[in-house]
């Protein structure tokens, strides 16, 4: 390195922060546009419409398929009622997806970026109304730099308001996941929703605006944490957008490259027509190879396969392809695909694993519940006929949408100890038979009496036992009987 | 750019260095987004409108209030009373019902258990215990030994006018000191204390004259703690075949409550908690589980 490039004076020209360059995404046609396509209607019709699905689940619940309940603190999705104790599945289920995104990246790189992430799915829609109101990249450059005519400012008014209308739905389907929504739009629509619904409709029409408008690329390469982590989960075999460069260079326009196969010297397929990067929703040049900024949504494939048609080359100079294969071509060797080696299989395996375990979970999911809490003071109470009591605090839980009876025992203390529950008084057998209406917890005072001349040790293990009175269903809680 | 400058460019990635080095190791300059900047100036413009509106700098004497004359001293104050006005409510349903209505309203239970908790804990807890099960001379709440009688009303009156507290409805019953008074002699409160721990499953003395105290027990016992021996809540003479004794359960500590008893008091709690509160209470300490 010379003297004066070392010497070279910090900063006072330099640019510390630089206005994002503005990206004109260019219209493609082909296999991975179409695929996006089919994902958007798929993710979006999901997105937008799943809260009117109805599901019948009986006279004491609510009739939506997908609910979450935040007042009456359940979580509804289909056949699966979830209660607040229960969140554990939605662990469960954030381990798996946490997987499923290391797998899509063992399997094919940015699955998630490039296809089915929310930030990817809606600007490309905003995209795609940007494209009907302004038309295609150059018209588009040429619209901004164009002066403010009536035409111009026309088609701005339109395109914002349009964008604002889809933002506007992005937020109220949002809303309806939380509330009836055949009831919640009815509301909306006459103002007499609560407050609460409209201000997280304003909050999600502004997000969405905001960062499928006018943010775009800058949430993947600034805001978002993913691309940092993908990173270090790729690996030599997993297939990633890639220029295959053994095919592609050296890059020449057609004309040049032609006249160097006559002089019998190597050429690339590459026509170097900058189709790749003007079809980039980032403003990536795939050439340069893997990199941060790119989501991997395959459009630049597209744009290089419609090149390569019209010039006559193959397709696939733009691939998924792996670093690995394009050095084993280099060295004269065939590509080779391994989709199933240890990494994805450790991975498929674990989803598989969580998933049994939810599964499993979810099938053999108690209906009801008992939890027990020993009175700590007082421990024990002499009564006075020398008998002693304990107290606890039971809550019994009934997951079912009907009322329920349940018997209460207390096994593992002599037979002549008496269980009453204050303000049951209904029993069966000597013991207490609780009601619980549908869908309820209910918390109980019970008193335990182990009469006077049974010698207890100072703390015996009981079990509270509550069998359902038709089915029979057994649930089961641990504690002590405290005596001096 | 300046011409005075050169740039200096890192030759792998092809970006300009920042120019600072350290050791070999150069510093690329990717210059961050300008929106990036604009956030951070935006944050500096919401502090100053924060202080603008809310409570912030600190002054000489006091701060500066801001516009919407905020304040967490306040905020709190207004929490408080509508705390008053919402217990308001309830303590005026309670002082309306009677006491088994309020133990049978499960709104009213609710509200009159945690009432009474607090007040337990405040008034009652001192003598009773927090887990109300008393301690020698002060009656444990929690079991169903009552020596004033454990319904809703019979705690309810003690509550309001106490025992032996001064108060004009209190309620007065003094076990007479035959000891000291010299009514009985130590060799006949020996024998019928004797006759008493026979009869209550405890061990009597070697020797005791059983038969002597029974009889000493029926001319001088009899007419408040019962032929029986199972008391008389009217008077407040407890039952001696409880197996809880308010001084203690043993020969010994039945020789001492009948040569100089203690006459413990419960002060009168009408006049320093209100109506509410002392009914509260009252259903509270029935709930333990002992009560009648």
């Amino acid at each position: 390195m010379s003297a004066d490039t070392e010497r070279a004076a910090p900063g006072d020209d330099q640019e510390w922060f630089a206005s994002a360059k503005k990206i004109y995404p260019m219209a493609v046609h082909g296999t991975f546009r179409k695929i996006k396509w089919a994902l958007l209607l798929l993710t979006l019709g999901v997105y937008y419409f799943l809260p009117f699905i109805r599901w019948d689940r009986g006279p004491n619940a609510p009739g939506q398929a997908v609910l979450v309940d935040l007042e009456g603190r359940r979580a509804y999705f289909f056949f699966i009622e979830i209660w607040p104790q229960e969140v554990y599945y939605i662990t469960g289920l954030l381990i798996i997806a946490a997987i499923t995104l290391f797998l899509m990246n063992a399997v094919a790189g940015r699955l998630w970026c490039g296809y089915l992430c929310p930030q990817t799915v809606w600007t490309d829609l905003f995209l795609f109304i940007e494209r009907k109101v302004e038309g295609d990249r150059r018209e588009r450059m040429a619209l901004d730099r164009a002066p403010w005519t009536a035409e111009k400012v026309g088609k701005r008014a339109l395109k914002h308001v349009l964008w604002l209308l889809v933002a506007w739905w992005t937020g109220g389907a949002w809303v309806l996941y939380f509330s009836d929504a055949p009831t919640l739009v009815h509301d909306l629509a006459t103002l007499q929703a609560p407050f609460v619904a409209y201000a997280w409709i304003g909050i999600l029409t502004a997000t969405t605006y905001l960062l499928a408008g006018h943010m775009r690329e800058q949430v993947c390469i600034y805001m978002c944490p993913w691309p940092r982590i993908q990173a270090a989960l790729t690996d030599e075999n997993a297939l990633n957008v890639t220029y295959r460069w053994d095919r592609g260079e050296p890059r020449g326009s057609l004309k040049q490259n032609k006249a160097l196969e006559r002089q019998g010297l190597p050429a690339g397929d590459c026509v170097d027509c900058h189709q790749c990067f003007h079809a980039c929703p980032t403003g990536v040049d795939i050439r340069k190879g893997a990199q941060l900024d790119c989501i991997q949504c395959g459009l630049c494939i597209d744009a290089c396969d419609t090149v390569m048609l019209k010039v006559g080359k193959p397709t696939g100079l733009i691939a998924y392809d792996t670093d690995e294969n394009i050095q084993r071509r280099v060295e004269g060797k065939d590509s080779v695909y391994k989709i199933v080696r240890p990494r994805t299989v450790i991975y498929a395996g674990f989803i598989a694993l969580v998933g049994a375990i939810m599964l499993g979970a979810l099938l053999t999911r108690d209906f009801a519940g008992i939890s027990v809490l020993h009175d700590r003071n007082p421990i024990f109470v002499r009564l006075s006929d020398g008998s002693i009591r304990n107290g606890y605090t039971v809550r019994v839980l009934n997951k079912r949408n009907y009322e329920r009876f349940f018997m209460l025992h207390v096994e593992g203390l002599p037979a002549e100890t008496s269980v009453s529950a204050v303000g049951i008084e209904r029993t069966f057998a000597d013991r207490p038979v609780i009601d619980i209406g549908p869908d309820r917890t209910r918390e109980l005072r019970v008193l335990v009496t182990v009469p006077a001349g049974a010698k207890l040790p100072e703390s015996t293990d009981v079990t509270f036992r509550l069998t359902e009175s038709v089915m029979g269903e057994v649930v089961t809680a641990d504690d002590y009987f405290k005596a001096p | 750019m300046s011409d005075n400058h050169k740039k200096d460019v890192d030759h792998i990635s092809g970006v300009e260095t920042t120019g600072h080095e350290w050791d070999g190791l150069k510093e690329l300059n990717n210059p961050l987004p300008k929106w990036w900047l604009n956030v951070f100036y935006l944050c500096i413009l919401w502090a100053v409108g924060y202080w603008v509106i809310y409570p912030s700098w600190p002054l000489i004497s006091g701060y500066t209030s801001g516009v919407m004359g905020y304040s967490q001293r306040a905020d709190a104050r207004a929490a408080y009373e509508e705390g008053i006005a919402a217990r308001a409510e309830f303590a005026d349903k309670i002082v309306a019902a009677d006491l088994s209505e309020i133990e049978s309203t499960p709104t009213l239970l609710e509200f009159a258990q945690a009432n009474g908790a607090a007040a337990f804990g405040d008034n009652c807890a001192p003598c009773h215990g927090s887990g109300a099960t008393g301690a020698e001379g002060f009656p444990n709440l929690q079991d169903d030994t009552w020596i004033w009688g454990g319904t809703l009303e019979d705690i309810h009156t003690t509550l309001l006018y106490g025992i032996r507290s001064g108060h004009d409805e209190a309620r007065v019953g003094e076990m007479p000191a035959f000891g000291r008074d010299e009514l009985l002699s130590r060799e006949e409160i020996t024998q019928v204390a004797n006759f008493v721990a026979s009869k209550t499953g405890l061990e009597p003395e070697a020797g005791a004259d059983l038969a002597a105290g029974e009889t000493l027990y029926a001319d001088n016992c009899a007419a408040c703690h019962g032929e029986d021996l199972t008391g008389m809540q009217e008077v407040g003479a407890p039952s001696l075949m409880s197996a809880n004794y308010l001084y203690g359960k043993s020969v010994a500590a039945i020789k001492a409550q009948v040569t100089n008893p203690r006459n413990g008091v419960m002060p009168a709690w009408t006049g320093r908690l209100d109506e509410a509160t002392i009914k509260s209470l009252a259903v509270y300490v029935h709930s333990f589980g002992g009560g009648q």
